[in-house]
């Protein structure tokens, strides 16, 4: 096994379907000659020549429909935001095209459409949005948001090969901060499985993305400060969304925190707290906490970044507050 | 190409299927059996047929909006097919998750529109560049009304596609109203086509209600396409001779303007230049006329004939499973 940033870990597995299947190609917004605004393409056009990493003009509708197209007729695209922020530009062709044509039509659509999305990198309102749930409630679009290098190649290999439509939210803040060991070659992992990065009895914490990282931090930090043992749960896909997984470790802790770097009002974790009122109700020993970002676009400058987005001393708060109640 | 006294036979049989399924709708939305909307394509026949027939249904692929139900049959569509799936019965192509002509029929090479003008454009052109990566061509045809021409994605996808040379026609029927509002209030171009110049592909503005006129010129564009010369848009000028759709009595548009544009009925006007030509006699065209009708209206009834879909198709392929 390689160790590989997660940076890195996306394009491994990019390139190793685009090695195994003439279908797959990438279209996006300078991703042939300048390799991608992060160089996550680099090498990619001389391997795979102007005919399978095309450079689009600055036009997402036009990348994310072009991409519909090409499935429609035996491709399958994996077409780049330069930013997610700027998927607001395809949305339309997202949501009204490729999310309906399964049910409408019962043909595949096999895209995925991928981008580094987040904050706490100090951007803007505009290049550092956590959008993931917008298509989550829009149906018929599969949601995956990594947060380790071997989920990121495995669950890409995974979204290249599904036959639906699936958005792949890349956090660019993880991009080159974390590393890990990658399987090389075929490394598959399958959407709709929670993984339970750190065994914990005392406090479960839900997550996904960059959340997890804030998460197990947060759990570090107890441990060693008050000897609380706390379980992290990385969901990884929100649709299709692991909720006995989710519930198991809620049934062993009866304690939960859900966690995400999105805003909170309308955000997943609401979705995650209403499974567990619904399902595990008797198993809570108390009330379900979450942790999100404050309900405003992501300011710039980093006094104000710092202050609305999570972190893991939020985190590590609200896991206390549970364990105390 | 250059059409011959068979090729105007079928023109005028697809014409009047046309005219006639439109005919038979409208008895059908008056009787009150027909729900949703029923978009009346009055005086878009020879856009919708003379456009298609341009096309080689085998190799080639079509785009249509909600006013080309000329071009399904040019496709090869049969009409039991086309009425299940307008009116949502058992057997429909969408299972009774849509209706109207928003279906696709892969072998047919039709895939129909959403209700979001100009949202399929980029999509046509990304069937077509998926062919081209293969070094295939095949064109896409698709359309969009003088007033879905000013969506956004139009403007993306026509720039995409002439960038890379993709052998894509766009028809921009040119119907004088979006809904209630007129040209005046959409655009401030002279001409729809105008707009090719800027994104640097060939453009063009015919009379949309001469059939052969407008099947010649989209014939040019697919040798253009089919050369490798890029994109055409053909603005096919003409009128839409009902409401947006049967609820809406279009009191807005000026009856003198209906009164002018009637004179230039693409059917009418066609059936009186075969007869003129003694291709066919009026007697069999009304003929065929009468048939086509009554075919129309005996395909409406099987079709009522035919319950809903059941319930539970509502719950299942939001995803393609596997």
């Amino acid at each position: 096994m390689a160790v590989l940033t997660y940076l890195e870990a996306i394009a491994d597995g990019i390139r190793h379907e685009m090695r195994a299947d003439e279908r797959v190609f990438m279209i996006g917004e300078d991703i042939g000659v300048y390799g991608g605004a992060f160089k996550l393409t680099k090498g990619f056009l001389d391997e795979f020549g102007s005919n399978r990493v095309i450079d689009a003009p600055i036009s997402e509708a036009a990348i994310v429909g072009a991409s519909i197209g090409a499935a429609l007729n035996g491709m399958r695209p994996v077409a780049e935001m330069q930013f997610m922020d700027f998927v607001t530009n395809g949305f339309n062709q997202i949501v009204t095209v490729a999310g309906t044509t399964a049910y409408r039509w019962g043909i595949p659509v096999p895209m995925v459409v991928r981008g580094p999305s987040g904050g706490g990198v100090g951007a803007n309102p505009f290049h550092s949005r956590n959008s993931e749930n917008w298509f989550v409630h829009a149906t018929g679009i599969k949601v995956v948001c990594p947060a380790f290098p071997d989920d990121a190649k495995g669950l890409m290999i995974s979204a290249i090969r599904d036959n639906n439509p699936v958005v792949f939210y890349e956090h660019k803040g993880l991009y080159r901060k974390i590393k890990g060991e990658v399987p090389e070659g075929e490394h598959v992992v399958p959407f709709g499985k929670v993984r339970v990065v750190r065994e914990g009895t005392d406090v479960s914490v839900i997550c996904y993305g960059s959340a997890v990282h804030m998460a197990l931090e947060a759990a570090d930090m107890l441990e060693k400060s008050m000897s609380l043992s706390v379980e992290v749960v990385d969901i990884r896909t929100l649709v299709p969304f692991d909720e006995e997984g989710v519930l198991r470790s809620v049934r062993k802790t009866g304690r939960v925190v859900v966690v995400h770097e999105a805003s909170l009002t309308g955000g997943f974790g609401g979705e995650i707290v209403a499974r567990i009122s619904d399902k595990a109700f008797t198993f809570l020993d108390a009330p379900v906490k979450r942790v999100a970002a404050f309900d405003s676009p992501t300011p710039f400058a980093p006094t104000l970044e710092k202050a609305v987005l999570p972190n893991a001393d939020k985190v590590a708060e609200a896991i206390r507050e549970v364990a105390a109640f | 190409m250059k059409l011959t006294n068979d090729d105007r036979r079928v023109l005028l049989k697809y014409m009047l299927m046309a005219r006639e399924f439109d005919n038979a709708m409208l008895r059908l939305y008056r009787q009150g059996k027909a729900f949703g909307g029923v978009y009346s394509q009055l005086g878009n026949e020879a856009t919708s047929v003379g456009s298609a027939y341009a096309l080689d249904t085998k190799r080639d692929v079509l785009f249509p909006m909600h006013r080309n139900i000329g071009s399904h049959f040019v496709f090869g569509q049969d009409v039991d097919t086309l009425m299940i799936n307008h009116l949502a019965r058992e057997g429909s192509q969408m299972r009774g998750t849509d209706g109207t002509g928003h279906y696709a029929d892969p072998e047919k090479r039709i895939y129909g529109n959403v209700s979001h003008l100009g949202a399929m454009i980029p999509v046509a052109a990304g069937f077509s560049m998926a062919d081209q990566l293969r070094g295939i061509t095949t064109v896409s045809m698709t359309y969009i009304g003088d007033g879905g021409s000013q969506v956004g994605e139009v403007h993306e996808a026509l720039n995409f596609a002439a960038v890379r040379k993709l052998p894509l026609i766009l028809i921009v029927e040119n119907n004088q109203y979006a809904y209630s509002t007129p040209n005046s209030s959409e655009f401030a171009c002279e001409k729809l086509s105008d707009r090719a110049l800027g994104y640097g592909m060939a453009g063009v503005t015919i009379d949309g209600t001469d059939v052969e006129l407008v099947a010649q010129t989209c014939s040019e564009a697919v040798e253009r396409a089919l050369r490798g010369d890029g994109p055409t848009i053909v603005e096919c000028v003409t009128m839409r001779m009902r409401g947006h759709a049967e609820h809406d009595d279009f009191a807005y548009v000026p009856k003198e303007l209906l009164e002018e544009w009637k004179l230039k009925d693409p059917v009418e006007n066609y059936i009186k230049k075969i007869v003129a030509k003694k291709i066919m006699s009026a007697s069999d065209i009304q003929a065929l006329r009468d048939k086509t009708l009554s075919d129309m209206i005996a395909s409406i009834d099987r079709t009522l004939e035919i319950p809903y879909p059941a319930a539970e198709e509502g719950f299942k392929n939001v995803f393609i499973e596997g």
